[in-house]
């Protein structure tokens, strides 16, 4: 501009701390309450812990609409394929958190009918332990999800459409 | 609960027809926590339960049980014992069925006397391996289709067979 007016303020800062300072504020959960960990999940939801402090208290009930797949409880083989699909429909960027200890390795069921992690079939950022993990507990874990999201670099993947997720 | 007397009149009047009605049938019988349970053989199961449905009232199979007898001390002939829980309302009344069936023995579907062992014996072939004849559509309930093995045999193991994949 010829003529700047400089009694307009006017921000800098870098493309990807912009970026990722509104996808960690506005993640939009996908509860996939599985087992009794989404009762914990549903408490972290209420007025008591309240997940909307941290931009969260969206939860969506189709996976096309969120971008974080909260797996909360146990895994069954059987349920193994559907949670696969779900992952696939969710659109990128997304990002996964296994909420207990059924999720994170089996937990207490080493059998046959239970999938022993959630990140044999898809892939998690953020693991959180417990049995199940107290509101406290969940909302440390997606403290550290905004970390790693505040981390990552999301113009790489803009200017570099093969390096799609790379963080 | 209650556990009502063991010789309760209207038990004793179940077992003394169906002894009376099938004296070739009923192995042996004996009366349990105020329950009257009937060891009858597998061949016999039909026309017992048809009997006990229409003449003696016995309006609900309340559940199929299935035990599995590889690794008791003194092994019995038939490797799995099915227990067909018979309860007859109003009255309380219950009658337990006993039939010992081989591992390779189909048993006689009882859904066409009772509904309600439609899905209790796609369960006992789920877990069991189980086979009905004449059950109208025998898969599997809680395990993937493809699944190798009945995971309630006690010579399966725990922790499955491959990757658990």
């Amino acid at each position: 501009m010829s003529d700047p007016q400089p009694k307009h303020p006017f921000i800098l800062t870098r493309a990807d701390h912009f970026i990722t300072w509104a996808q960690k504020n506005s993640l939009w959960p996908f509860g996939s309450g599985l087992a009794c960990c989404a009762i914990e999940m549903i408490a972290t939801a209420a007025a008591r812990f309240d997940i909307a402090r941290f931009g969260m208290e969206l939860f969506r009930a189709s996976p096309r609409q969120a971008d974080l797949f909260i797996v909360a409880g146990t895994v069954t083989n059987k349920m193994a394929p559907i949670i696969r699909r779900l992952w696939e429909q969710m659109p990128d960027p997304k990002w996964a958190v296994a909420m207990g200890n059924c999720a994170v390795c089996g937990g207490p069921f080493p059998t046959y009918a239970v999938l022993q992690g959630v990140d044999k079939i898809i892939p998690v950022d953020v693991y959180i332990a417990g049995c199940p993990p107290t509101p406290q507990g969940l909302l440390h874990g997606l403290m550290t999800l905004q970390a790693k999201v505040a981390r990552s670099r999301p113009t790489k993947e803009i200017l570099n459409p093969d390096a799609r997720r790379t963080r | 609960m209650l556990d009502v007397p063991a010789d309760r009149p209207a038990l004793r009047e179940v077992h003394e027809a169906l002894t009376g009605r099938f004296p070739d049938s009923v192995l042996a019988g004996s009366f349990e926590k105020g329950e009257l349970a009937e060891t009858i053989r597998a061949e016999d199961l039909l026309p017992v339960l048809r009997f006990l449905r229409s003449e003696h009232g016995f309006n609900c199979l309340d559940d199929l049980i299935v035990l599995d007898n590889v690794r008791l001390p003194e092994a019995p002939a038939k490797r799995f014992s099915v227990l067909y829980q018979l309860y007859r309302f109003p009255g309380d009344v219950r009658v337990r069925l006993v039939v010992d069936v081989g591992e390779d023995e189909p048993l006689d579907s009882v859904v066409p006397i009772y509904r309600s062992a439609d899905w209790a014996e796609r369960e006992a072939f789920d877990m069991f391996g189980l086979r009905f004849r004449g059950h109208p559509d025998l898969r599997r309930v809680y395990l993937p289709d493809d699944f190798d093995g009945y995971p309630l045999r006690k010579d399966f193991p725990l922790e499955g067979k491959g990757d658990g994949l």
